[in-house]
C-alpha cells in the first residue's frame, strides 16, 4: 500500500498527480474463503480488516452488491459520539470513539474525525436531570461528559434561540466534547483500501442470493458471480439484515424502517459542534463543504425503498428552525435516505445465529456509524474466537427470547413506539 | 428604471431582468468565485442551473446566501453582494489557492492532514473557513411563509408551449388543472426563440392559453417550482410571492404547496450542456441558448466578437441572433462533420472544437481549437458553446420512474414510470446532438464548475478506483454543489464511459433526490415557527392559573402550574410550603391532564382485567384501586386508578405523559384483540377537569362543599360543587387524606373557585407539581417516566403483591423469560442521605467512588417536614440491600452523598392518615 | 407520503395515519409463552409485500390490516379491523 502524506501529494504536483496506484483491487471471486462477509459497507469492511490486521485472518471477501459504502454507510449524519445512558452501550460506543481518534492514522487514510463535541441541549429542568443522570452514568465509567448551564451553552453555540419565550427554551445542555463527526465515505474507502492491502477480496456488483447449507450449517453463499464456499459467513447488511438473515430461514428482531436526513446549500462556519436535544428529535450539523446537516425520526413504519416522505423531512426542519431561527433563509439542497434495522430494543444484535457458521452484526437502528471501527474491531474478534467478545456479548440475538433487552428509551419491544 | 446596487455598486436594471442580465449589460463579467480554487466566475446559464453567479441577495435577517444571479428578477433597492472572496471579488486573496492547485487534486483532504484528532480539528477550521459559500445568516428571518395544500387531477410542471397544451388539453377535458412555471414568464423559451402559435405572437398566445385555463377554474402559478415528487402522486411546490431579499409586499414572502395529483405531466424541458476544454470556467464562456435569452428576451449582447462551439444546430440560433444584435460571429466551431452547418451563413468549421479558452478574470480574449487535427486561434470575447440538451428527468425520477437512454441525443430520457407521471415536450424528445469528449489539459477543463472539478480529477478518481459514478461522485465531489449537478453529471458520465470503453448507460446514473431547486427552509416550516414550532396545550384551568403568575412547567406539550410563589419565594421554597401546607391542612392541585378512560359494557371487567395487571372484578360499586398496566413483553409501563362507578362502568386513569400511547393501546386491545368483547373504551381525557384536594383538612372540606360526608378512602361518590356534578374520588397521591374531584371542565373555573375558597379558609393553598412531587417521593408512591422507566416488573417496581395472581393480563406470557429472574436486575428501593447534603436526583449510586455504578436516584425529595434529604431509586437486587449503605454519586455536578438504603415509603407507610 | 384508502373515510394523506405494528406480531390475548415471544421479536420482515396494522389516528380513529409492497409502497388492499358491530 503506497503510503498518502503531504509529502507525497507534493510529488504529485511535479507529475501530475500521475503516480496514485488504485485504493483496491477490482479482484474476481475465489471458489473458496475462510470467512465471506456480505455487505461491503463500513461494517463489512471493517470487520475484514480487523480479521486482517488482528487476528492474521486474510482469506477473506467482502461481497457487495452495489459499490462499497453504497447503503447506510454513505446515508447517515456522520455523527459519532458514546452519550448513552445504559452501560453496555455507552461501554461499546466509547470502545469505538477511542478506535476513530486514531482510525486515520491506523488507515493512512483521512476519515476526518473532528471531536467538534457532541451536544444534548436541555429544554427544561427535567431534560437536565435526565442529562445529568446520563453524563453520571458516563463518568463514573470515565467516558466525558460535561454539564452546561444555559450560558455555557450560549457560548458555545451562539446561533440557537436563546429568548425566554423560546417554544424550546434552552436550559443548558450537556457535551461530550471528544464526540464530533467524520466524514462517511471515507471509513468505507480507508477499510477498504487497508483490508485489501493486507490480501482481502473486495467484490463488488456481487449480490448474494441465497445460503448454501449443508447438514444445518452455512458452507457458502450463491451469488450474482456464482457459488462462493465460506468457512464462516457474517451477515454486515444493516437495513437489510432481514432479507439476508431469511436466506438461511432465520427470522430478527428487526423491522427495516426509512430514516431521512437532509443538508443545505453552503455557508460559512455557522453551527459549531453536533447539536441534538433532550426532548425534540432534530440533530444538526455543518459539514465541512458548509452545508447545515439535518436529521430527524425515522419514517416510522415500515419500508425497503430509499426514499423518505416529506412530511417526515418538514417536522425535522421545524423543529431545527425553532432551536437556529437563522436557518429560514438557507435552502434545503437536498434529502436522501437509509434504510435501517429497527432493533426491538433499540440496540445492536452482534454475535452468533443459531445457524451454524452464520453470524451477524446488524440491528443497528440509528446508531450504526459511529459504531463502525467498533464493530469491526469486536465483531472480528467474535469470529476469529468464535464466540461473543465480551463488549458485545449483552447484544447478542437471543437476548430477547431470554429477557435481557438493552433498552435505552423503555420504550419496549416496537421500534414505532420509541 | 431599477436601482440596484452589487457590491456597492450603484447599478441599473430594465424592467423584467434578472441579475445576471443587468450585470452583464452593464459588461460586468466578473460575479464570482469558486468554492475551491477562487476563480474568477462570470455567468454560465440563463437559468436555476447555474453554477457559477451565486450572489447573497438582502440585507439584515433577509439576506440570502448563495442566489442565483440568473434566478433572480432585479427589483428596486435590491442589495446584491458577491460571496466567497476577501477583500474584494476581483483581488481575492483565496484565488493564490491556484497556485498551489496542482498539490490539491480531488481528494487531497482524504491522504493528508494525520496526526491526533485535535490537529485535525485544527486544519478543519481552515478548511471550514475557506469552505462554504456564501455568508452565514445570523438574524433571524423577520417574514413569514405561507403553506397551503390543493388537490387537482392533472399537475402539469412548466409552462412551455408542450406544457401549456398539455393543461389546456386537461381543462378542456374538465380536469382541474394547476399549472406550474419556475420562471416569471410562462413560455420563457418562446421569449428567447420568438415564433407564432397557432396565428399568434408566442407570448401572446401563451397568455390567452393561461387565461383560458384560468377560466376554466385551473390554476396558474409562476415563480413555483415543483420541487418534489413523492409517492402516490404529493407534489412539494415552492411559490416565489417576492424575489429573495426583498421586503414582502402582502403578509408572506415564499407559498409552499402540498398538492396531490391524479396525475403529473412534466413539461420540464432540457438544460444545455457545457463543452468540455481548458479554461472553460472563464468569464465569457456561456451556454449558447443562455447567451441567446440575453440577447432576445433582455435586449442584452452580452459579447462582440464571438465563437459559437456546437455539437448541434440549435446554437446556429444564437449565431443568428447575435448577428441580428450587431455582434460579430467570428466562427462557428461544429463538432459535426460537413456539410453540418454549410448553409447557415456562417463561417463555419467542422470537426472542430475548442481545446481552450485565452483570458483571466476581466473575461475571455480568444479560443484556441482543434480542427480537422490541427490548432487554430480565434480572438473573441464571448464563447458560446452547446454540447447538446439533457432533458430534466429530475421528478421522473423522484417518482421512481425509468430512464432510457437516446443514442441521437446521447441524453437519457424518460422510460416506463410506477406513479401516474408522465413527460412531454422536448424532455421527453431532446433535439440529436453528439459527444466527443474532452479536449485540452485536463487540468484546466472544469466539468463541475461551482466545485472545481476537472477532468483530472475524473480520472486521478478513476486511476484510484473509485469507478461506479457514485464513487467518483462522493470522490470528486463532482454534482455536489448546489446546482446537483444539473450542468456537469454527463460530462462527467461521458468521461467514465469512455475511460472504461463502454456507453454511458452502462456507466449508470446518479440518483435525482428532491428538492429539484433547492427550497427555502422557512417556506418548508411555514407558520410553525417560534412558538407555534409545536402545538402547546392549556388545560381548562389555564387562565385561572395564568392570574395567579405561577412557574410553568412543560410537561410534554402541557402548561402545568409548577408552583404559586408569594412574594420572593423561589420554586424551592414555593414548592416546600405548599407541601407543608398539605401535610399540615390542606391544599387543591389542578391535575386534569391526567389521561381518562370511561370503560362501559358489559365486558367492561373483562377488558379491564386485560389491560390491568391487578385485579378489578373485585371491586364493588362505588370503590376504586390502584393500577398498573403491562406491555406485552411484561414490564410495567403505566399506573393510574380504577374505579367502578356503575355495574358496568368503570373510569381509568393513567398518567398525563403516557395519556397518548394509552389511548392508542387501549383502542388497539379494544378493536383488535378482544374484538368480541361487548365493551366501549372512550378517552375523556380532555372531557373531565380534575382537581386533587390533600391534607388531613381535606375531608371537612368536601363535607361542607358538598354538604355530605366525604367518601373513605378509594370510595368514589357523585355529587356536586357549585351546583355542578362531580365524581369524588377519595384517592392520595400524596400521602393525606384525600381526593381527586372530577367534573366538565367547562365548569373548570367554577368548580375550583369554589374549592379554593374553602382551602384557603381552612389554611390551605393550591400546590403545584414541584409541591405534588416532594408529597409522592416522601409517601414513596411511583411516577412514570423517572421511576416507572419501562424497563422493571412490577414485582421489581416493589408491587408485586398486588398482581393478579389469576393472570390473564397482558404480558403474563412473556414474563416467564429466564433473565428476569435474575435477583441482580434492578430494583426499586428508597435511599436517605446519612451524613446531610441533598441527593442529587439522576445520580449513580456506586459503593465506593471510582467503582461501577449499580443503580441510579430517579426521584430527589425530602422529609417535608423535618427536612433531610431522601429519594428513590433502582438498585440492583435492592430489595435485598436494606440498610446498606452507598454512595449517590454526580460527578458532573461534583456532589457525593452517603445514602442508606431502605423501603421507599417514607411517609406513613401503614397508611395511618387514609383514614378520617 | 402515501395516499391510504381508509375504509370508513376513503381516500386520504398518510399522515393522518399511524403505523401501529405488522399483522405477523400480534399476540393473541391466549398466546403460549413461547408464541407471544416470538410473536414479539421475531419478523419476517419481508423485502416486498406484507401486511400491516394502522390507524387511522387523526381521522375516524379506526383500525385497519394493509396489505401493502415495502419497496414500491403500493397498497394491495385494506381491511377494516375491530368490532363487527360497533356498540
Amino acid at each position: 500500500m503506497a503510503k498518502y502524506s503531504a509529502l507525497s501529494l507534493l510529488r504529485g504536483a511535479f507529475n501530475g498527480q500521475s503516480h496514485w496506484q488504485p485504493a483496491w483491487r477490482h479482484p474476481d471471486p475465489k471458489a473458496s474463503y475462510d470467512v465471506v462477509i456480505i455487505g461491503g459497507g463500513g461494517h463489512g469492511l471493517a470487520t475484514a480488516h480487523y480479521l486482517a490486521k488482528n487476528h492474521g485472518i486474510t482469506n477473506v471477501a467482502v461481497l457487495e452488491k452495489g459499490y462499497i459504502g453504497s447503503g447506510n454507510t454513505g446515508r447517515n449524519t456522520t455523527i459519532v459520539r458514546s452519550n448513552y445512558r445504559l452501560e453496555p452501550l455507552s461501554r461499546f460506543y466509547e470502545f469505538s470513539l477511542k478506535l476513530w481518534e486514531q482510525l486515520s492514522d491506523e488507515l493512512n487514510y483521512n476519515v476526518m474525525f473532528s471531536p467538534r463535541g457532541a451536544l444534548t441541549l436541555g429544554h427544561s429542568d427535567g431534560d437536565m436531570i435526565r442529562l445529568a443522570e446520563k453524563g453520571d452514568a458516563m463518568a463514573v465509567q470515565g467516558i466525558d461528559a460535561e454539564l452546561l448551564t444555559r450560558d455555557q451553552v450560549m457560548k458555545i453555540e451562539p446561533c440557537l434561540d436563546f429568548s425566554h419565550d423560546a417554544r424550546f427554551p434552552i436550559e443548558g445542555g450537556m457535551i461530550q466534547w471528544r464526540g464530533g463527526t467524520a466524514r462517511h465515505d471515507a471509513v468505507a474507502w480507508g477499510f477498504a483500501r487497508s483490508a485489501d492491502s493486507q490480501g482481502v477480496d473486495i467484490i463488488q456488483q456481487c449480490e448474494v442470493t441465497s445460503m448454501v447449507v449443508d447438514a444445518g450449517r452455512v458452507v457458502g453463499v450463491e451469488t450474482s458471480r456464482g457459488r462462493i464456499n465460506a468457512g464462516m459467513v457474517a451477515i454486515c447488511a444493516a437495513g437489510h439484515s432481514g432479507h439476508v438473515a431469511a436466506m438461511a430461514g432465520l427470522k430478527l428482531p428487526v423491522e427495516s424502517q426509512t430514516l431521512q436526513a437532509m443538508v443545505t446549500e453552503g455557508v460559512k462556519p455557522m453551527v459549531n459542534t453536533v447539536v441534538m436535544t433532550q426532548s425534540l428529535h432534530c440533530y444538526i450539523s455543518q459539514s465541512d463543504k458548509g452545508g447545515i446537516v439535518f436529521g430527524g425520526d425515522p419514517d416510522n413504519w415500515p419500508s425497503y425503498a430509499q426514499r423518505g416522505h416529506a412530511v417526515t423531512m418538514e417536522l425535522a426542519v421545524q423543529q431545527g428552525l425553532a432551536l437556529i431561527p437563522a436557518l429560514s433563509r438557507l435552502r434545503m439542497l437536498r434529502t436522501w435516505a437509509g434504510v435501517t434495522d429497527m432493533s426491538f430494543d433499540g440496540s445492536p444484535i452482534i454475535g452468533s445465529t443459531p445457524v451454524d457458521g452464520l453470524w451477524i452484526d446488524g440491528g443497528w437502528c440509528y446508531g450504526g456509524f459511529k459504531a463502525t471501527p467498533g464493530s469491526g474491531y469486536l465483531f472480528a474478534d467474535t469470529l476469529a474466537n468464535q464466540r461473543p467478545h465480551e463488549i458485545i456479548a449483552p447484544f447478542s440475538l437471543d437476548r430477547f427470547e431470554r429477557g435481557s433487552p438493552v433498552d435505552e428509551n423503555g420504550t419496549g419491544p416496537f421500534p414505532n413506539h420509541r | 428604471m431599477i436601482r440596484f446596487t452589487f457590491d456597492g455598486r450603484a447599478l441599473t436594471a430594465k424592467p423584467g431582468q434578472t441579475l445576471a442580465a443587468a450585470l452583464l449589460d452593464h459588461g460586468i463579467k466578473l460575479v464570482g468565485r469558486s468554492f475551491k480554487y477562487h476563480r474568477p466566475r462570470g455567468i454560465l446559464s440563463a437559468g436555476v442551473e447555474e453554477p457559477n453567479a451565486l450572489v447573497t441577495v438582502g440585507t439584515g435577517g433577509r439576506a440570502e446566501p448563495n442566489t442565483r444571479a440568473t434566478d433572480l428578477y432585479v427589483y428596486d433597492g435590491m442589495v446584491a453582494t458577491s460571496q466567497n472572496r476577501w477583500p474584494s471579488l476581483s483581488s481575492d486573496l483565496g484565488s493564490a489557492l491556484q497556485l498551489v492547485a496542482k498539490a490539491l487534486p480531488a481528494g487531497f483532504y482524504y491522504k493528508t492532514f494525520f496526526g491526533p484528532p485535535k490537529l485535525w480539528l485544527f486544519y478543519e477550521k481552515f478548511i471550514r473557513r475557506a469552505a462554504g459559500l456564501g455568508p452565514a445568516p445570523v438574524e433571524a428571518d423577520p417574514d413569514r411563509y405561507a403553506q397551503r395544500a390543493a388537490f387537482c387531477d392533472v399537475l402539469v410542471v412548466g409552462a412551455g408551449p408542450a406544457g401549456l397544451i398539455a393543461a389546456r388539453d386537461a381543462a378542456r377535458a374538465g380536469k382541474r388543472v394547476i399549472l406550474v412555471e419556475q420562471d416569471a414568464e410562462l413560455a420563457p423559451s418562446l421569449l428567447r426563440d420568438p415564433q407564432e402559435i397557432e396565428g399568434q405572437p408566442g407570448s401572446v398566445w401563451a397568455a390567452s392559453v393561461a387565461a383560458e385555463l384560468r377560466a376554466k377554474g385551473g390554476r396558474v402559478l409562476t415563480r413555483t417550482s415543483a420541487s418534489g415528487l413523492w409517492d402516490d402522486n404529493f407534489i412539494c411546490l415552492s411559490e416565489k410571492l417576492v424575489e429573495p431579499g426583498q421586503v414582502p409586499q402582502g403578509a408572506f414572502t415564499q407559498r409552499y404547496w402540498h398538492v396531490r395529483a391524479d396525475e403529473v405531466v412534466l413539461a420540464t424541458g432540457t438544460l444545455e450542456r457545457p463543452l468540455t476544454f481548458a479554461n472553460n470556467d472563464r468569464p465569457g464562456v456561456m451556454l449558447s441558448q443562455a447567451v441567446r435569452t440575453y440577447v432576445s428576451r433582455f435586449g442584452v449582447v452580452p459579447g462582440q466578437r464571438v465563437v459559437v462551439a456546437t455539437s448541434n444546430d440549435d446554437a446556429y440560433l444564437t449565431a443568428t441572433a447575435l448577428r441580428q444584435a450587431g455582434a460579430e460571429v467570428v466562427a462557428v466551431l461544429d463538432s459535426r462533420p460537413s456539410p453540418a452547418g454549410q448553409d447557415s451563413g456562417f463561417a463555419v468549421l467542422n470537426c472542430a472544437a475548442p481545446v481552450s479558452a485565452a483570458g483571466g478574470k476581466r473575461g475571455v480574449t480568444g479560443v484556441t481549437a482543434l480542427i480537422d487535427g490541427a490548432e487554430r486561434s480565434f480572438a473573441c470575447d464571448l464563447i458560446a458553446m452547446s454540447g447538446g440538451f439533457t432533458p430534466v428527468v429530475h421528478l421522473h425520477m423522484q417518482a421512481g420512474g425509468k430512464l432510457d437512454w437516446d443514442d441521437a441525443a446521447q441524453a437519457f430520457v424518460p422510460g416506463a414510470t410506477r406513479q401516474n407521471v408522465r413527460t412531454v415536450g422536448s424532455a421527453a424528445a431532446p433535439a440529436p446532438a453528439e459527444t466527443f469528449g474532452a479536449l485540452g489539459p485536463a487540468k484546466q477543463a472544469f466539468v463541475d464548475f461551482q466545485n472545481d472539478v476537472t477532468v483530472a480529477d475524473l480520472d486521478l478518481a478513476w486511476r484510484e478506483g473509485y469507478r461506479s459514478v457514485e464513487h467518483l461522485k462522493r470522490y470528486t465531489t463532482l454534482g455536489m454543489a448546489t446546482d446537483q449537478g444539473k450542468t456537469s453529471n454527463m460530462a462527467a458520465l461521458d468521461r467514465i464511459a469512455r475511460r472504461e470503453g463502454m456507453e454511458v448507460p452502462q456507466a449508470g446514473l446518479t440518483t435525482f433526490r428532491p428538492p429539484y431547486t433547492p427550497v427555502s427552509m422557512g417556506a418548508l416550516v411555514g407558520l410553525a415557527t417560534g412558538e407555534h414550532a409545536q402545538p402547546t396545550r392549556r388545560p381548562a384551568l389555564y387562565d385561572l392559573h395564568a392570574a395567579k403568575h405561577p412557574i410553568w412547567l412543560n410537561a410534554g406539550y402541557w402548561k402545568r402550574p409548577r408552583a404559586y410563589p408569594v412574594g420572593s419565594e423561589t420554586l424551592a421554597e414555593a414548592g416546600l410550603r405548599e407541601a407543608r401546607s398539605v401535610r399540615q391542612a390542606v391544599g387543591l392541585c389542578d391535575v386534569s391532564t391526567l389521561a381518562k378512560f370511561e370503560v362501559q359494557g358489559p365486558d367492561a371487567v373483562q377488558f379491564l382485567e386485560r389491560v390491568c395487571q391487578t385485579t378489578v372484578g373485585k371491586l364493588a360499586v362505588g370503590r376504586g384501586r390502584y393500577t398498573f398496566m403491562a406491555r406485552e413483553d411484561g414490564l410495567v409501563f403505566d399506573d393510574g386508578t380504577v374505579w367502578r362507578l356503575e355495574d358496568n362502568r368503570y373510569l381509568l386513569t393513567s398518567s398525563t405523559g403516557g395519556a397518548s400511547r394509552m389511548a392508542t393501546w387501549l383502542s388497539y386491545v379494544r378493536n383488535y384483540l378482544c374484538a368480541d368483547l361487548k365493551v366501549s373504551v372512550v378517552c375523556v381525557q380532555e372531557h373531565y377537569a380534575a382537581i386533587a384536594v390533600a391534607g388531613p383538612q381535606s375531608s371537612a372540606v368536601m363535607a361542607e362543599l358538598t354538604g355530605a360526608e366525604a367518601p373513605r378512602h378509594m370510595s368514589v361518590s357523585e355529587t356536586g360543587i357549585a351546583g355542578v356534578p362531580v365524581l369524588l374520588m377519595a384517592a392520595s397521591f400524596s400521602g393525606e387524606r384525600a381526593f381527586e374531584v372530577h367534573f366538565d371542565a367547562r365548569h373548570a373555573e367554577a368548580v375550583w373557585r369554589a374549592i379554593e375558597d374553602k382551602v384557603l379558609q381552612a389554611g390551605g393553598a393550591p400546590y403545584g407539581i414541584e409541591a405534588m412531587e416532594l408529597l409522592r417521593i416522601e409517601k414513596g408512591h411511583l411516577v412514570v417516566g423517572p421511576d416507572i422507566d419501562g424497563r422493571l416488573t412490577a414485582d421489581e417496581l416493589g408491587l408485586g403483591k398486588m398482581v393478579n395472581k389469576a393472570g390473564g393480563w397482558i404480558g403474563a406470557a412473556t414474563l416467564h423469560r429466564p433473565d428476569f429472574a435474575d435477583s441482580m436486575r434492578k430494583q426499586l428501593v428508597g435511599i436517605e442521605a446519612v451524613n446531610g447534603g441533598s441527593i442529587p436526583e439522576g445520580a449513580m449510586l456506586v459503593r465506593r467512588v471510582g467503582e461501577q455504578a449499580e443503580g441510579h436516584v430517579t426521584a430527589s425529595g425530602l422529609r417535608i417536614m423535618e427536612g433531610g434529604s431522601i429519594a428513590l431509586a433502582h438498585l440492583m437486587g435492592g430489595h435485598m440491600r436494606h440498610g446498606e449503605e452507598l454512595y449517590a454519586h454526580s460527578p458532573t455536578r461534583k456532589q457525593t452523598v452517603k445514602v442508606r438504603v431502605g423501603s421507599p415509603h417514607f411517609y406513613d407507610p401503614s397508611g395511618e392518615r387514609y383514614r378520617d | 407520503m402515501l395516499l391510504i384508502p381508509c375504509p370508513h373515510c376513503g381516500d386520504r394523506a398518510q399522515a393522518e395515519f399511524a403505523y401501529e405494528r405488522t399483522a405477523d406480531s400480534v399476540v393473541p390475548l391466549d398466546a403460549a409463552p413461547d408464541q407471544a415471544v416470538a410473536a414479539l421479536f421475531t419478523r419476517t420482515n419481508p423485502r416486498g409485500i406484507d401486511e400491516e396494522i394502522w390507524r387511522h389516528t387523526y381521522g375516524c380513529g379506526s383500525w385497519m390490516l394493509i396489505r401493502r409492497d415495502r419497496v414500491s409502497h403500493a397498497i394491495e388492499w385494506v381491511k377494516p379491523i375491530g368490532p363487527a358491530v360497533l356498540p
